[in-house]
């Protein structure tokens, strides 16, 4: 089945996109083969510098970069950190993460809506990590954006997809592919969501905190893959409206 | 200046010192009293360990007697929670003292000013030759320090250092006297984003009795600190108290509520927690009893509970505590450590050029402490931060 994910008008068969930043280094590798990963994220403040403990170093070719703008506090600042990774030659696409709390860290989507429309203008692929609000989501996709990506729940809270009911109304009316982004916590939870129609699922902590850091990530492919299949089979008719009616609701009509 | 305020209210303020009046200070010192006056037992500890939100009473179960014989199980939900926020991350960095002039008499600390120790400042010239040493072992994080001296260390020097370091370090942060707003806003703009400054003991009797003279003699302009610090512009702020000079459990309870206030009323600010114990300097002669007062024990349980009650905040394990206890506390409640650590008045390129402020206890250099993080499944990082200055 011919059914890839298009983003920026590159095509990825996998629809897992890794989120790094907390498993060891020398787990990516492994992590990016067995999760069949084709996009990881990298956290430009942690490999800027070109110094020790380089994300960059361990991130194997062919892997397109998903350069993050985390520690931006505001539009501003993640427009500087998304020119910084294109000057430094991690390509057009950015997720813009602008986050002004550091306890739950949720992310500012009146800011990254003003993010958004510079980056796109520049030519930026623009991948906007945002609250499930539909009425920001429009605005980003107006914007520019190239896919929108609502958190599930809290970043590193492994609670799944809290905002299940948010994210199908996104995935309703918003003609960009849908990408969760945070929370979800098991591969059960990535299938789940999967099913709704999102395009894209993206995972760290789920995988990073597993005691096998390597099988976990396949099983993400796998749950992805499975969710993909069930929703591209019409899973929706029976679960989504409950049981068919035994009797005809409509016999009643008059010629019927 | 400093004789002035031997027999001074330390609720007073000097003339140049900014008052704030956020009420910051009289709800943390109001929670302190309500909380900690309280008896805890087992039960409310676990009631603690189930809550996804900690209630300052939940926080203050933590730090009680009761917690401290159910340790083991307080270190299985921290390290969970450590796990979550910060995956297996360990970041580095490295203390550099440039001055260790100081104008207050604190009677734990070895560069108070009533002690016939070496004093010494490095020039810029050799600010820059510290700096890049430290900088060829791979660190990218560096923390300046000075006394306590705004004659000797004045904010001019202080900013001169950070432009310096901002040369060769991603992230700057400073540990110096407290500073107005407008002072933190300028060495913000030379390019530093964290500080640390430590109220050291939270009750304000304790506080005079070890504070003898000088400006810090001013509990509330220390306690404030963190809030001109935001206000100017930092970006993080760093709390603790000295573990040992007053009740360790009220003053870790204090410390936590100070931060969880601040952080309220300012949610971007990034918050840190140290938590250092009394360690013997050079002619310390009376701080034995105190060194002793809290065990290695109830030390972790302090960590502990920093981290269940924030679970989302750094906490920095310095060179205070032996390897043993520092390799293990990582990935359990600490996410930051230094590591290639001098405590004397540079040292890193030169011979040091004032004596030590403390004794450390683990001496290992980067390479040694990268190793070992390796070793134990986790993942040293270097660099966290991009400048926006």
């Amino acid at each position: 089945m011919n059914d890839p994910l298009i983003i920026g008008g590159r095509e990825f068969i996998s629809r897992f996109i890794l989120g790094s930043g907390k498993f060891s280094l020398e787990m990516t590798k492994v992590v990016i083969e067995n999760g069949g990963v084709e996009m990881a994220t990298l956290a430009l403040r942690r490999a800027h510098t070109g110094g020790k403990e380089n994300i960059l170093d361990y991130i194997p070719e062919g892997i397109t970069l998903l350069p993050n703008t985390s520690g931006a506090r505001n539009a501003q600042e993640a427009v500087r950190i998304a020119r910084l990774a294109r000057d430094l030659g991690c390509g057009d696409f950015v997720k813009i993460e602008v986050i002004n709390d550091s306890k739950y860290l949720l992310p500012d989507n009146y800011e990254t809506i003003k993010a958004t429309e510079i980056l796109a203008k520049e030519g930026f692929i623009v991948m906007p990590y945002m609250y499930p609000d539909l009425i920001a989501a429009r605005q980003m996709a107006d914007a520019g954006a190239a896919t929108i990506m609502p958190l599930g729940a809290p970043i590193g809270s492994n609670k799944g997809l809290l905002t299940k009911e948010f994210v199908k109304i996104l995935v309703d009316e918003i003609n960009l592919p849908i990408i969760v982004d945070a929370g979800i916590g098991r591969p059960s939870q990535a299938c789940e969501a999967m099913e709704l129609g999102v395009a894209a699922i993206m995972a760290n902590t789920a995988i990073a905190t597993a005691n096998d850091v390597g099988t976990m990530a396949s099983a993400f492919k796998l749950a992805v893959e499975a969710g993909r299949k069930a929703w591209l089979a019409g899973l929706g008719r029976v679960l989504e409206h409950k049981a068919e009616a035994s009797s005809p609701l409509t016999g009643f009509l008059e010629g019927h | 200046m400093q004789n002035a305020l031997i027999t001074d209210n330390v609720m007073n303020y000097l003339d140049y010192m900014e008052a704030t009046d956020s009420g910051i200070m009289d709800k943390t010192l109001m929670a302190t009293d309500n909380y900690m006056c309280k008896t805890y037992s087992a039960g409310d500890v676990k009631k603690a360990l189930c809550e996804d939100s900690l209630t300052f009473y939940d926080y203050a179960a933590l730090l009680s007697p009761a917690a401290e014989n159910m340790l083991e199980e307080i270190a299985k939900q921290a390290k969970i929670e450590t796990r979550k926020h910060f995956g297996n991350s360990v970041s580095l960095y490295t203390p550099l003292y440039i001055a260790n002039y100081c104008d207050n008499h604190c009677t734990y600390c070895g560069f108070n000013c009533k002690n016939d120790i070496t004093r010494g400042k490095l020039s810029f010239e050799e600010i820059e030759a510290e700096l890049k040493a430290i900088s060829n072992t791979g660190l990218e994080e560096i923390l300046l320090l000075t006394g306590e001296s705004r004659e000797e260390s004045n904010v001019e020097y202080i900013g001169e250092a950070v432009k310096l370091a901002a040369k060769y370090f991603p992230t700057v942060g400073i540990e110096v006297y407290p500073l107005n707003t407008d002072e933190y806003a300028y060495i913000h703009q030379c390019g530093a984003d964290f500080v640390s400054i430590y109220q050291e003991t939270y009750d304000a009797d304790i506080y005079a009795k070890y504070h003898l003279s000088g400006p810090k003699r001013s509990y509330p302009y220390r306690f404030n600190s963190q809030e001109r610090a935001i206000r100017g512009g930092m970006r993080g702020v760093s709390f603790g108290s000295l573990l040992g000079i007053g009740d360790f459990r009220r003053d870790a309870f204090a410390t936590g509520i100070h931060a969880y206030l601040l952080q309220q009323k300012y949610p971007h600010a990034e918050i840190s927690f140290s938590a250092p114990r009394i360690r013997s300097f050079i002619n310390s002669r009376d701080t034995q009893e105190s060194q002793n007062s809290v065990s290695e024990k109830q030390l972790l349980q302090v960590l502990l509970a920093y981290r269940i009650f924030m679970p989302f905040v750094s906490i920095v394990i310095s060179t205070r505590e032996r390897a043993g206890f520092r390799d293990n506390v990582i990935g359990l409640a600490a996410t930051k450590m230094s590591a290639g650590v001098k405590v004397g008045v540079g040292g890193h390129f030169m011979e040091k050029k004032g004596d030590e402020q403390f004794e450390i206890s683990d001496a290992r250099n980067v390479d040694q402490v990268h190793t070992m993080i390796l070793d134990r499944g986790l993942q040293p990082v270097y660099s966290d931060y991009i400048r926006m200055i």
